[in-house]
């Protein structure tokens, strides 16, 4: 224990007060410096002061997750509770075989990218116009975030009275037939809800990335010769980049888990259902447990998958990073 | 190249504040112009105006003899460095100095020969693959000096373009750009806030307060017969000492003693209208201890004696505070210049006389030290309105002069 031949009590006590730090210190040499008995206990009330939200995070998300994945590998229908047992993949053959599935696939992805790009390109007009405003600044940027402000169920309602023959302002201007019980008006007036309600959106995040853009960068680009588009293509938009990443990436994945509007404009009839849509039907309203689960499954995956693709992006999104060594 | 007049340049914001007012300026073709002034004198208001990045309110500005009032930045064929260098972040060094020539559509081999060309002259050849985020202080400031001069524009104009450098930098840089401009020839306007840039940098200084200009000339005419208490407390570090001087029989009556003054000095002062209570300006370096006079020198001066307050040892020479009685100098320009400095360095003029003498002087700090000074290097200026009484037709004669 200790190295002193004939430590004295005083020596034998102070040894044993010490002990406790002593002791790692000799172990440590060989691996990472020992931590102090401050930083321990440090650590440990961090660990302490994490634990609720954690535990929160595990209880609303792990849980569910995992609930979902196990239930996706049973067949389970509740109309008939006396058939359940564990089958493996065979429900995901069974959706990924099926072309209600694919289509509804397809319809999300037609959204998805259609309200994504169009969305791009307005908020980014939007944005410029909030960021340039001087006179009634406020004003403006209240008015435009007003789409946002409303709830979608609402919005969504009133854009279905507005586009029936007969009520709605609307669906008068077209004339002929209610746009809203054929397949190409439904989906236009679909992805046109979408995007009146989310470029606001779409718009407060560019106009955050506009903020990054140093005043001086783009004097500079005016005496260097550039044109206004010029100033904005080859000067903005690189820099302004990460920010756009982060816009696409937010309005990308609410734009897959389209619902609310789909369910009240067209109720998914004449091929209009997304694929969040198709589990609902199949999952609450068919009861069946098992093909639902499978199909929230298959969205997990498709969303994580994009926010990856996207979080890559991000990696070399960054301006002014030398990029030179990792190509 | 080319010269740019500013013929009664103004601006004003639509709130009415006057940023710039009546600027007349004639630069030469091929010379070094320094826009000096405390921060808010209008000086990088102009210099914008210049650029065509600010609208002229009044007056008309030509460059190379056109009228150039409404054109875009783009058609006005300048050059602009910036304090905060704004190089894009998203491309290297050679892309960034490229830029201007890609947007004036040059063909691909004539971009790289200028870029390389450029690069070389400001020893930029190893960087020209980096991100502007990987480069120090100093290159960033280098990169930006050579994407103005690549394009060979008409003229370069430079917005504080060393302010953000460390201390030892900034004056290497200093004998850069000074090089870089004497090479090219290229007419060039830039501004600061330094004076000793000013002093060391330009053909001429332009000093400006308030949206006006104060004095136009080369850096020495402006150190040497400064027309008004401003540009005397401005140009010079340690700046010129101010005095209060109260009139009297023909005689100043000051805390370093009585004054005597010439004639013409006197002809002013007997004017109806002329100030009864003046400002003693003189310089640090026109002290001298008393003991290292010798006697031809001493008859064009007088002396003092004062307690010596700190002694601040540079080698070469020697700065001594002393503390003098008497009241302190006050006019609006004094204060304007006492804020600019961050107050510390006008606050004490009146009680605290700042003198450069002599290393071999054996001055120490408590003790009281007598004191030379040279009558004919005194400026005196009216405190109402700044001016320098002493100037006769622009050349500062002392109060003795006849």
């Amino acid at each position: 224990m200790s190295i002193n031949a004939t430590p004295t009590g005083a020596d034998v006590a102070a040894e044993e007060t010490r002990q406790p730090a002593a002791v790692p210190k000799q172990r440590g040499g060989r691996r990472k410096p020992p931590l102090s008995e401050n930083k321990k206990a440090e650590r440990r009330l961090g660990l302490l002061l994490c634990a609720p939200a954690a535990l929160v995070m595990i209880a609303v998300t792990a849980y569910p997750i995992i609930y979902s994945v196990w239930l996706s590998l049973q067949r389970f229908d509740l109309r008939f509770p006396d058939q359940r047992e564990f089958i493996g993949l065979e429900n995901y053959v069974t959706v990924l075989t099926n072309e209600f599935w694919w289509t509804a696939f397809g319809v999300t992805m037609l959204i998805t990218v259609v309200t994504v790009a169009v969305e791009l390109v307005l908020g980014m007009g939007l944005a410029i116009i909030m960021h340039r405003t001087i006179i009634g600044r406020g004003l403006v940027r209240t008015s435009a975030l007003i789409p946002y402000g409303i709830v979608t169920v609402v919005a969504a309602f009133s854009w279905r009275y507005a586009w029936t023959p007969g009520t709605g302002y609307l669906a008068d201007l077209f004339s002929d037939g209610a746009p809203l019980t054929e397949r190409a008006s439904s989906l236009a007036i679909i992805m046109l809800a979408e995007i009146w309600k989310t470029t606001p959106f779409m718009a407060l995040l560019l106009m955050a990335g506009l903020a990054l853009v140093p005043e001086d960068l783009l004097k500079a680009a005016s005496t260097d010769g550039a044109t206004a588009w010029q100033k904005f293509t080859k000067v903005m938009l690189p820099v302004m980049k990460p920010a756009i990443l982060v816009a696409l990436l937010f309005r990308t994945l609410d734009a897959f888990r389209v619902f609310d509007n789909i369910f009240v404009l067209t109720a998914g009839g004449n091929e209009t259902s997304s694929v969040s849509m198709l589990a609902y039907n199949n999952l609450i309203r068919g009861l069946n447990l098992g093909i639902g689960s499978t199909m929230s499954v298959l969205i997990f995956i498709t969303v994580a998958i994009i926010a990856f693709v996207f979080v890559k992006l991000f990696g070399t999104a960054a301006p002014g990073s030398d990029d030179g060594e990792r190509r | 190249m080319a010269d740019i007049v500013l013929d009664k340049v103004s601006k004003s914001f639509p709130d009415g504040t006057v940023a710039v007012q009546d600027v007349d300026l004639e630069i030469a073709d091929g010379e070094f112009v320094i826009l000096v002034g405390p921060s808010g004198c209008g000086k990088s208001t102009t210099l914008n105006m210049i650029a065509g990045l600010e609208d002229i309110s009044s007056g008309e500005l030509r460059i190379a003899g056109q009228r150039v009032n409404d054109k875009a930045p783009r058609d006005r064929d300048i050059a602009m460095v910036f304090q905060s260098y704004a190089l894009y972040p998203n491309m290297t060094v050679r892309e960034n100095m490229a830029f201007p020539l890609r947007l004036a559509k040059l063909d691909k081999e004539t971009i790289d020969r200028k870029v390389d060309e450029a690069a070389k002259v400001l020893e930029l050849t190893s960087l020209l693959d980096r991100k502007p985020a990987n480069l120090s202080g100093g290159q960033r400031q280098r990169v930006a000096m050579g994407r103005a001069i690549v394009r060979q524009p008409k003229a370069f104009l430079m917005d504080e373009p060393l302010s953000n450098l460390d201390a030892k930098l900034r004056v290497q840089m200093r004998t850069v750009v000074s090089r870089l401009q004497k090479q090219l020839g290229t007419t060039t306007v830039y501004v600061t806030h330094d004076q000793t840039e000013a002093m060391t940098l330009g053909d001429r200084v332009v000093i400006m307060r308030g949206g006006a200009v104060q004095q136009v000339g080369p850096p020495q005419e402006l150190y040497d017969h400064p027309k008004n208490l401003f540009v005397a407390g401005f140009i010079g570090s340690p700046s010129m000492n101010f005095l209060h001087a109260a009139v009297q029989d023909g005689e100043l009556h000051t805390a370093l003693g009585t004054v005597p003054i010439g004639d013409r000095v006197r002809r002013e002062l007997e004017a109806a209208d002329a100030p009864r209570e003046l400002i003693l300006g003189i310089r640090p370096e026109h002290f001298e201890d008393a003991e290292l006079v010798d006697d031809d020198t001493r008859r064009r001066g007088m002396e003092f004696e004062a307690p010596v307050d700190i002694v601040e040892s540079m080698g070469s020479d020697k700065y001594v505070y002393f503390t003098v009685e008497g009241e302190k100098a006050s006019a609006a320009e004094l204060e304007e210049l006492a804020a600019d400095a961050g107050a510390t360095d006008f606050a004490g003029a009146g009680g605290n006389l700042v003198t450069r003498l002599s290393a071999e002087s054996p001055v120490a700090e408590g003790q009281t030290r007598r004191v030379w000074f040279n009558l004919e290097k005194i400026h005196l200026f009216d405190p109402a309105n700044g001016r320098n009484l002493t100037l006769h037709e622009g050349r500062a004669a002392g109060a003795l002069a006849d």
